[in-house]
């Protein structure tokens, strides 16, 4: 037996994304996550605009390209009327957190079952590295080039804490995806929030910290350690809702 | 025993940086991309904890079998 397989879910070519993007990880734990639930052939990608739409060729399943910020919209429809799919939406931050915060936010608070992988990378990576809402205090893009400044751009916005304050989200977690022990933690959480889904417990959310060593302008290794120093402290990784622990 | 997909390789350095063994190394070949990959300098030290796979973002190294490194 293989101790590790590819997942037959992403295609058998180089991914679009740069050298040591995590996004291809977040991609590749996706497709590990729902091949070993078996339901490889009942997944449906919903895939957003930005770095994240670079799953367009990099993923081998069913999939739906849709509107700037409106996956987790477009999702809705999806599952209401094919309720026996995995169905999931790919999102990055500047997807998510700016032009889709009112799809996002109002589509956990009606508890849709479905799951939202969000890639958080702190940048627009796709449009050349502007500020996101989850850009770090200080942290230097193409439109804050001196640190980002909380006096006019505000504080990084948090997800995870803000969608779990909701009543009707069963499963919220972050996850860093720059160690070993993250990854295996992801891929256990993604595991867990698909099992939920299928099981028709209602909206999961899935939060990877991930990185953009292009736009950040550091080798892959550096980022890595820069999520350590900077990322992680203020982006905490963990479970912050588990209705199933709970009950 | 730790296979390297030499094509799908783009040289980040995840499995150099976190093989516990470190035992691979990249190497001075190209691929067709124009990336440097991997290679393992003591296979038989390999323990087949298959950090390395699961950390590749491009899923460029497998582990068809145990223990025959």
């Amino acid at each position: 037996m293989a101790v590790y397989k590819r997942p037959e879910l992403i295609a058998d070519a180089p991914s679009g994304y740069c050298p040591g993007c995590l996004h291809s990880l977040a991609t590749k734990l996706v497709a590990e996550a729902i091949e070993e639930l078996g339901q490889a052939d009942n997944a449906l990608n919903v895939i957003s605009v930005g770095c994240s739409a670079l799953n367009i060729l990099y993923w081998s399943g069913d999939f739906l390209s849709v509107a700037h910020g409106r996956a987790p919209a477009a999702a809705t429809g999806i599952k209401r009327t094919n309720p026996e799919r995995l169905v999931f939406a790919y999102q990055g931050d500047g997807d998510l957190a700016a032009i889709g915060l009112a799809e996002i936010m109002s589509a956990a608070n009606r508890g849709e079952n479905f799951t939202v992988v969000f890639a958080n990378n702190q940048t627009y990576g796709m449009t050349g590295g502007q500020m996101a809402p989850t850009t770090l205090i200080g942290q230097k893009t193409t439109t804050t080039v001196y640190g980002r400044d909380p006096q006019t751009t505000g504080y990084p916005m948090k997800m995870c804490e803000l969608i779990s304050t909701l009543e009707a989200p069963v499963y919220v977690a972050r996850f860093a995806l720059n160690s070993p022990k993250g990854v295996n933690d992801a891929r256990k959480g993604l595991k867990k929030a698909f099992r939920l889904q299928m099981e028709g417990k209602g909206f999961t959310f899935i939060e990877l910290l991930t990185n953009c060593p292009t736009n950040w302008k550091m080798t892959p290794l550096q980022t890595l350690e820069y999520m350590n120093t900077n990322t992680i402290p203020y982006f905490k990784p963990g479970v912050y809702k588990d209705k199933e622990a709970q009950a | 025993m730790v296979e390297i997909h030499a094509y799908l390789c783009k040289n980040c350095g995840y499995c150099v940086k976190f093989c516990p063994k470190q035992i691979l190394e990249i190497g001075t070949q190209r691929n067709r991309h124009g990336h440097f990959y991997p290679h393992l300098t003591d296979a038989g030290a390999c323990i087949s904890c298959a950090i390395c796979a699961s950390m590749c973002p491009e899923g460029a190294i497998e582990l068809p079998e145990k223990g025959d490194a």
